[in-house]
This record gives C-alpha cells, sequence and structure tokens, in this order.
C-alpha cells in the first residue's frame, strides 16, 4: 500500500486513478497508522510552497514524513510535493521545508514564461532505475510549475529540463525520489516511470 | 525544448459534444469521452471541455463526465463554462481537472482571479478572452458566450488577468470562430506581447497551415481547435508530423 499524504493539495484523484491503472494499491490519507505501515509515500502537491508546510506541520505530518523516510521508507515527491523535499523556498517569503535534500526552491527567471506551462524534454542520465525502459531521445513530460529547485547535489540529479535555467526534472537521494512534472498526466512515459517506482519499492 | 501544445477544444451540452459556428447552430456530435479517447490516441497536448449550458441541474452531469474523463485518459485537461465562483473551480478541480478556466464571471468580479490563484495555484486558472475588434486594431473583451460587450479594451484585461495570477489566458477571437480562415494572429500576438504568460490561441483553425502561422514568431504558446478535429478533417498526428516537418517543436506521437 502507498500512502498518499493529504495535506489538502489539488487534484489528486488524477494520480489515484494512474496508480489504480497500475495496480498499485493506494490510499489517500492524514492518519499516522496508515502511513506508518505504508510500503512507500508520495507526496503530490499544487499550491504554493508556504501554504503546504503549513498544512503538513498542522498535522504534524512533517515529522512523521522526516522520520519514516530516515527510517529508509521511499518517497516519491511530484511537482510543489518534490519542491518540498528541499531547505528553502523563496515562495511567499521564505519558508522552511522538510530539507530531506540539499538545494533551495526559486522562482523562474523572467526571460522565459511562467509558469513553465507543457510538454518539454528530459535529459536523462543514464543508468537509474527510476529511468529504465525510458527513451533518452526526445521523451516529453508535462510540467506546469512556477518555481524550480536550485543549487542542488549534482549527483542527486537523474534528469533535467531546460527551461530558462536547467531544471532539475527527476531528482534521486536513495529511497527520496522527486520529480517536477506530473508523471500522472505525462501519458506512457508517466505511467513506465510510476511503473518503476512501482518496481524498486513495493 | 519546450513543445508546442495542440489542444482539442470539447463544447459539451447535457453530457455530448457539440460544436456551434460563431455560437450559433448547435450540432450534436459526440461522446466526450470517447473522442477524448481518440484525441489522447492520435497525440493531442491537452484537452479542454466547456461546459456551453451550465444550468445548476445539468452542473452534475457535466461533473461526473469530468471524473470520467480524469479516470480514462492521462494527459492534462481543462474545463470551463459557467465558472462562478471558488465553489464551482473547487468543484471540477476536486472532479479530476486540472486547470479550469474562467470568462464573464471574471469580468463582473476579477477578484475571482485572484482569491481562486491564490487558493489553487496560478498554474490552475486560466483567463479566456473573447475579443472582438471594434475599430481597427483595437479590441474589446465580450461576455455572456460572446453576446455582450463588456466595453473592456483586451489587451488591458489580459494584463489585468496576469497581475491578479491567472496563469495562461486563451485568446478567443469572434471575428474569426468557426469561419475556417485561420487564427487572429495580429490580436494574438498583441496580447502575446504584452503579457509573460502563455497564450492559447482560440478560433478559426481550419488548415495545417493555419496551425503553424500561430505557433510562429512568438504568437501563441499552444492552438486550440475543435471542428477541424471532431469531423477528421485533420488528424492531430497528421498535424504533429506536418508541424514537426516545418521546424515548429511538437511532442512527437507514441
Amino acid at each position: 500500500m502507498i500512502a498518499i499524504i493529504d495535506y489538502g493539495a489539488g487534484n489528486i484523484k488524477s494520480l489515484q486513478f494512474t496508480l489504480s491503472k497500475l495496480n498499485i494499491p493506494n490510499i489517500l490519507t492524514q492518519d499516522e497508522t496508515i502511513i506508518r505501515n505504508s510500503k512507500a509515500m508520495i507526496l503530490p502537491g499544487v499550491g504554493s510552497f508556504q501554504d503546504a508546510m503549513e498544512e503538513l506541520k498542522k498535522a504534524n505530518l512533517d515529522t512523521i514524513i522526516k522520520q519514516e523516510v530516515e527510517n529508509g521508507k521511499p518517497i516519491l515527491g511530484i511537482c510543489l510535493g518534490m519542491q518540498l523535499f528541499y531547505e528553502t523556498s523563496n515562495e511567499g517569503g521564505n519558508t522552511v521545508g522538510l530539507g530531506l535534500l540539499k538545494g533551495h526552491i526559486e522562482r523562474i527567471p523572467t526571460s522565459v514564461k511562467v509558469p513553465h506551462m507543457g510538454w518539454n524534454t528530459l535529459h536523462l542520465k543514464q543508468g537509474y532505475e527510476i529511468t529504465s525502459n525510458i527513451p533518452v531521445e526526445d521523451t516529453y513530460v508535462y510540467f506546469v510549475h512556477s518555481y524550480y529547485a536550485n543549487k542542488v547535489e549534482e549527483e542527486d540529479v537523474v534528469g533535467s529540463c531546460t527551461y530558462g535555467d536547467e531544471v532539475p526534472a527527476i531528482v534521486q537521494r536513495d529511497n527520496i525520489i522527486g520529480m517536477q512534472f506530473h508523471p500522472e498526466k505525462s501519458s506512457v512515459i508517466g505511467m513506465q516511470l510510476l511503473k518503476n517506482f512501482k518496481e524498486m519499492f513495493l | 525544448m519546450l513543445a508546442k501544445r495542440i489542444i482539442p477544444c470539447l463544447d459539451v451540452d447535457k453530457g455530448r459534444v457539440v460544436k456551434g459556428k460563431q455560437f450559433q447552430s448547435i450540432q450534436d456530435v459526440a461522446d466526450p469521452v470517447d473522442l477524448a479517447i481518440r484525441y489522447n490516441k492520435e497525440g493531442a497536448d491537452e484537452l479542454v471541455f466547456y461546459d456551453i449550458t451550465a444550468s445548476n441541474e445539468e452542473r452534475n452531469i457535466f461533473l461526473d463526465m469530468v471524473e470520467s474523463v480524469a479516470a480514462t485518459i492521462n494527459i492534462p485537461f481543462m474545463v470551463g463554462g459557467g465558472i462562478r465562483t471558488i465553489e464551482d473551480i473547487n468543484q471540477v478541480l476536486h472532479a479530476g481537472a486540472d486547470k479550469v478556466s474562467v470568462n464573464s464571471a471574471a469580468i463582473t468580479n476579477p477578484s475571482l482571479i485572484e482569491k481562486a490563484a491564490s487558493k489553487f495555484g496560478s498554474q490552475c486558472i486560466v483567463l479566456s478572452i473573447d475579443a472582438k475588434e471594434i475599430e481597427p486594431g483595437k479590441w474589446q473583451v465580450f461576455q455572456n458566450g460572446g453576446r455582450l460587450n463588456s466595453g473592456i479594451d483586451a489587451l488591458e484585461w489580459a494584463i489585468k488577468g496576469e497581475q491578479l495570477g491567472a496563469g495562461e489566458l486563451v485568446i478567443n477571437s469572434i471575428d474569426v470562430d468557426g469561419v475556417k480562415n485561420g487564427y487572429n494572429l495580429t490580436l494574438t500576438k498583441a496580447i502575446a506581447d504584452v503579457v509573460n504568460i502563455p497564450i492559447v490561441a482560440s478560433g478559426g483553425a481550419g488548415s495545417l497551415e493555419h496551425f503553424q502561422q500561430v505557433l510562429r514568431n512568438n504568437i501563441a504558446d499552444a492552438a486550440l481547435a475543435a471542428s477541424v478535429f471532431h469531423y477528421e478533417q485533420i488528424k492531430i498526428s497528421t498535424l504533429k508530423n506536418y508541424l514537426a516537418q516545418q521546424k515548429i517543436p511538437v511532442r512527437s506521437v507514441v
């Protein structure tokens, strides 16, 4: 069972539908026991960094997530969910994140249109399980975000895309995986990535 | 590289897809979920569903349809029509829509955009603008399905929409909608030049060439069309191949 962390983030239904298509049992929850007993967690998210951190803290989910990750439980962060893994964000003032990964969330430079919206190509490093069976060339995934992870550890980056800057798109440190785009909205490529996550950890 | 998007638009009335010519003479076409599946397979980058009846009784039929679509396809889709309140937006997002477009209600109550963007994030709030040329090079915003002139300048409204927090603009030219003589390049470019958010061009698509015209030269980020896709005058896969040959970045059809 995957616990999708429920902190009031927008469109979770599409994610649940996609997981169900892949026969991945999942539950949207903020119940501590269910989260502690789950095999993996997904931290979804749209909306603002500051609101999301407040909601997580209100339900003590920040502490539970950090403890579970420290104990080795796999976690997948999607879009804002991935951004929350980092140390701080300057979205809506300076907000402290979960600090699971080193780096900072900053606004996409205005030399390009913000939000970054649409299908962009991934530049992938080789040899990662999370990207197995994913073509190296012309791999499009669906992005929609105004902030991105900057000053990250280079070895955490599995894949990136170019948009105003080099934008980390898939990151991994051991049991922590983040995707800046929406795999549940990224057609067959997105399905394959979620399938890979399932095969790695479930 | 960020791809230019091709977006079929489905006008939905009582759970069926219809296509009106210049907002008039409605014809029955197809089941929205069936069409969504077909367009997803052909390589559509995104879909739009407009609830054109939007009476309260039929709202639930529409929400059920949104949920069926979300359960069936895994590409993003936008929902619009009859969105008046934060609760309307909450309902369609909850049913599985990725973005919501607001139109007339935002003209009457601009704070709707601001409140919605701060609650749900700019990325899912789209401002849809129906514009008509009232004198050469000057466009005004029409509301209530193109029937009522708000008197607001289209360029000023676009700028205001961005400031209020809209994450994208759909620019529908009433002058060319349904005529199939091409997108309104002048209007779309004029708006693209004054904002820094993505622009979806709408209205007038009739040929492959029309798409490449509007997706070049920093005019639009995405092109929306309805009848040319519904009646299979243009297949999305054919269009994508054509655009790729024209060196316009598009997501290859897999």
